[in-house]
């Protein structure tokens, strides 16, 4: 199911040197078609492998402008059907259509937290490198609560 | 230096103490612990990802569940389950070690902001918005799905996690949208590593850093086998399509020792999709019939006894499920359906029309947290789970070490768990190269660590990592290769193309270059045919693994011809070298190893059984990359927790 980009939609993400699709493309599909001679569509976005698609959505989550679709891979699936989310700060909001025209729509928590409000170590504790031949992780317990008895090899 | 060009880019080198090579969830836990301990230090960081934090790695997509979270559940018992998964030839030491401290890693996902299931005092579930249950760590219930797995609300978990190790790391010390694409050995000493080798997918530039340590952690290894669906539908594969043996072949050019390479996951998952069956066997106690709607799994059971112990577990190794879901294709009585209808209808009769509705939701929550494509597959087949049976099907084989696989490189383990002595080299994940650490996929001879023990697996290594360059203070990296030397073996699929483009009128047939498209597809043509594919059955012997080996040879040598139109080209040549690489271990391993491991992954039919007198061992090889010649050899397997015999 290869993401596709709606020319009406897309602003090329406003002229910038590279747009949000092709930031967070995970196997670097999305491309943006400067002057048009790839796609006949100038400063629009496009997807340059679609062969190559895990339909994984992060650009379809992160168009600004809500211009990526997803048309199911062609050598599999009929026509017809669409799986479109809406990601906002603490939710995502799902819209499936059939190829029957059935719909059905769900919305799912995605995070209990703003985004960008992680403080990584507040709260945590300290260690200098005297530390670092102690078992254990940076904040963990030093004496873990195994049954080591179980250990065969241990004498 | 001037600015670069396609056919002459700028060189862009760096000196670091500690080089991270992946952007996944491994990386991002490494990160996390590294950065906390050199607090205060003038030690140089540097995480070098290939694509965008916030959404690279296997976590991409997402997840519906967390596979490893222990709660109340012993190591041992742990490691128990794992050994018995993978066929008994695991390393006990790595698994218990990440076993003590996964949760740790999952307490913080939640506390980052992760929404994660909880089920309250009537034994009620609830998904991760509702705040009034307490956190894992105050003693909160989970919803279990399975004895080692939670369920969350996970569309968001890498961003999530992501952010927690930028923050720490800081923008300054993360260079994304450059691929690693080799490790370089040091001047001084061949056993250790001092640098690596890439380029930007953006700019004309190469980068190449020299460093004390270096965590390798690339992922597994994603189409180098044939997949059943070949048009569009290539980039559906299981695990992530961006996946390319980078961890295993950069590592057995350095000289790394490799474990375990024989080993695949071939998931049996709802067909074409690929999408996820964890939850309506473990959640909604689903059942997988044949065509004719009988449980495979008990009319075959006896199948199971010819591989004692491993199949007569309470739950029986993933790869001898898979043998008895094929026998029943092979005898005709396929498809093969997950019966959703009866499961869903099931827990329905129980419950009020709100609690179905939720029910309902999390059957496609289940896909849309982490398989999007599954549900485009039932939109477009109109199938709705309460109505209709859904398809399942064995999908191509994938090489990884985190999920349920066990290929890798072989590392130091933990000294307190009563392990041999020669799986302990001083520095913990270290390789048998100096300063070469690895974590995640990257890990072999152990697997079931998921998303939360690949990122504990990574803090493990940093920790161990920053004690090395803190031994190796007064050390200095010094490349075995001069710069240009590297620069010029880098670019060549893109003088190749420069130089001999206009020789033809058709820009991707030319007799002085392959397409890396191309050379994919021989790579894939060549592994299903006779390395055990679906082509096969998943069937080999020497005889085909014999022509395997010469098809590679030759794939390798026309690997220097591959050419690179452009940058995003480069990346894919340079992907399709180390998938090459990968899938030369993988064959030479299967060659060696003269039984059948992992009947239902793949079958050598001129040793078709377990042995477990002359092969419960190890299989581990190293890479001459001068000679290109691989080495194998056994090395003994013991049993650190007593397992069923």
């Amino acid at each position: 199911m290869p993401t596709f980009v709606r020319t009406e939609k897309c602003d090329g993400c406003k002229g910038q040197d590279k747009t949000a699709c092709m930031y967070i493309c995970p196997h670097n599909l999305m491309k943006l078609d400067k002057d048009g001679s790839e796609t006949g569509h100038a400063m629009k976005a496009y997807n340059q492998e679609p062969e190559q698609c895990w339909e994984c959505y992060s650009c379809v989550k992160i168009c600004p402008q809500n211009a990526i679709e997803a048309r199911h891979y062609a050598d599999v699936v009929p026509l017809g059907a669409s799986v479109q989310p809406l990601r906002g700060s603490d939710s995502i909001m799902w819209t499936i259509k059939f190829r029957n025209g059935n719909m059905k729509r769900f919305k799912f928590p995605i995070r209990t937290t703003p985004e960008g409000s992680i403080v990584p170590y507040a709260g945590k504790p300290k260690v200098t490198i005297a530390d670092i031949d102690k078992p254990g992780l940076f904040d963990t317990e030093k004496e873990f609560k195994c049954d080591k008895s179980q250990l065969i090899c241990l004498k | 230096m001037a600015e670069g060009t396609f056919g002459n880019p700028e060189i862009v080198e760096e000196e670091v103490d500690l080089l991270l090579i992946g952007g996944g969830m491994a990386c991002c836990g490494a990160a996390y612990e590294m950065m906390r301990w050199i607090e205060g230090t003038d030690l140089k960081v540097k995480l070098i990802d290939k694509a965008a934090m916030d959404r690279s790695g296997a976590v991409a997509q997402g997840l519906s569940a967390i596979n490893t979270y222990l709660g109340d559940n012993d190591p041992a018992d742990y490691a128990r389950m794992v050994a018995n998964d993978l066929m008994g030839i695991t390393r006990d030491d790595l698994v218990y070690d990440l076993g003590r401290y996964v949760d740790d890693s999952v307490h913080l996902f939640e506390e980052w902001g992760l929404p994660i299931w909880k089920t309250d005092e009537n034994g009620g579930r609830h998904d991760g918005s509702k705040k009034d249950l307490p956190s894992l760590k105050d003693g909160g219930k989970p919803v279990r799905s399975g004895k080692w797995q939670i369920m969350i609300n996970g569309e968001s978990y890498k961003w999530i996690v992501a952010e927690a190790a930028k923050k720490a790391l800081g923008s300054e010390n993360i260079q994304e949208r450059v691929f690693i694409v080799k490790l370089i050995n040091d001047k001084n000493d061949a056993k250790r590593v001092s640098g690596a080798i890439g380029f930007s997918v953006r700019e004309h530039k190469i980068h190449v850093y020299k460093f004390k340590a270096c965590l390798l952690a690339a992922g597994g290894c994603v189409n180098l086998f044939r997949p059943r669906s070949v048009g569009e539908g290539t980039g559906r594969a299981w695990y992530p399509v961006w996946n390319a043996g980078s961890t295993y072949a950069m590592a057995a050019e350095a000289g790394a020792e490799l474990t375990m390479m024989e080993n695949r996951f071939v998931p049996a998952r709802f067909k074409d999709g690929y999408g996820p069956v964890g939850a309506w066997f473990l959640l909604f106690k689903a059942k997988a019939t044949n065509a004719i709607g009988e449980n495979y799994m008990v009319r075959n059971k006896d199948m199971l006894k010819d591989y004692p112990p491993y199949g007569l577990a309470a739950v029986p190794a993933s790869c001898l499920r898979n043998h008895l879901m094929m026998h029943e294709m092979k005898e005709g009585r396929g498809p093969i359906y997950m019966d959703t209808p009866t499961a869903l209808g099931a827990l329905a009769e129980t419950m009020s029309k709100k609690e179905i509705k939720h029910l309902e939701a999390e059957a496609w929550e289940d896909f849309l947290d982490m398989c999007i494509g599954q549900a485009g597959v039932w939109a477009g087949e109109n199938i709705e789970p309460e109505k209709k049976a859904s398809e399942l099907m064995p999908t191509e084989p994938y090489l990884l070490g985190s999920h349920s696989g066990c290929c890798g490189i072989w590392v130091s383990g933990p000294t307190d768990l009563g392990a041999p002595k020669e799986w302990s080299w001083g520095y913990r994940s270290m390789t048998t190269i100096n300063g070469l650490f690895t974590a995640g996929d990257g890990v072999g001879a152990s697997g079931h660590k998921f998303s939360s023990g690949s990122h504990a697996e990574g803090r493990i290594a940093a920790k161990a990592m920053v004690k090395y360059v803190i031994d190796n203070k007064d050390w200095k990296p010094e490349l075995d290769t001069p710069v240009d030397e590297l620069v010029k073996e880098i670019y060549t699929p893109v003088k190749t193309f420069l130089e001999h483009k206009d020789y033809s009128t058709a820009i991707d047939v030319n007799p002085h270059y392959i397409t890396p498209k191309m050379l994919q597809f021989r790579l894939q043509k060549i592994m299903d045919e006779y390395c055990a594919g679906v082509a096969t059955w998943y069937q080999t012997n020497a005889h085909m693994l014999k022509v395997c080996e010469e098809k590679l040879e030759m794939l390798k040598e026309d690997s220097l011809k591959m050419r690179a139109k452009d940058l995003h080209e480069l990346l894919r040549a340079w992907e399709n070298y180390h998938r090459i690489i990968t899938a030369e271990a993988h064959m030479k391993h299967i060659q060696f190893r003269e039984e059948s491991r992992y009947p239902g992954f793949y079958y050598r039919k001129d040793f078709d059984f377990v042995d477990e007198e002359n092969w419960k061992c190890f299989v581990n090889s190293t890479y001459d990359k001068k000679t290109q010649k691989w080495s194998l050899k056994k090395v003994p397997h013991v049993d650190l927790v007593a397992k069923a015999k």
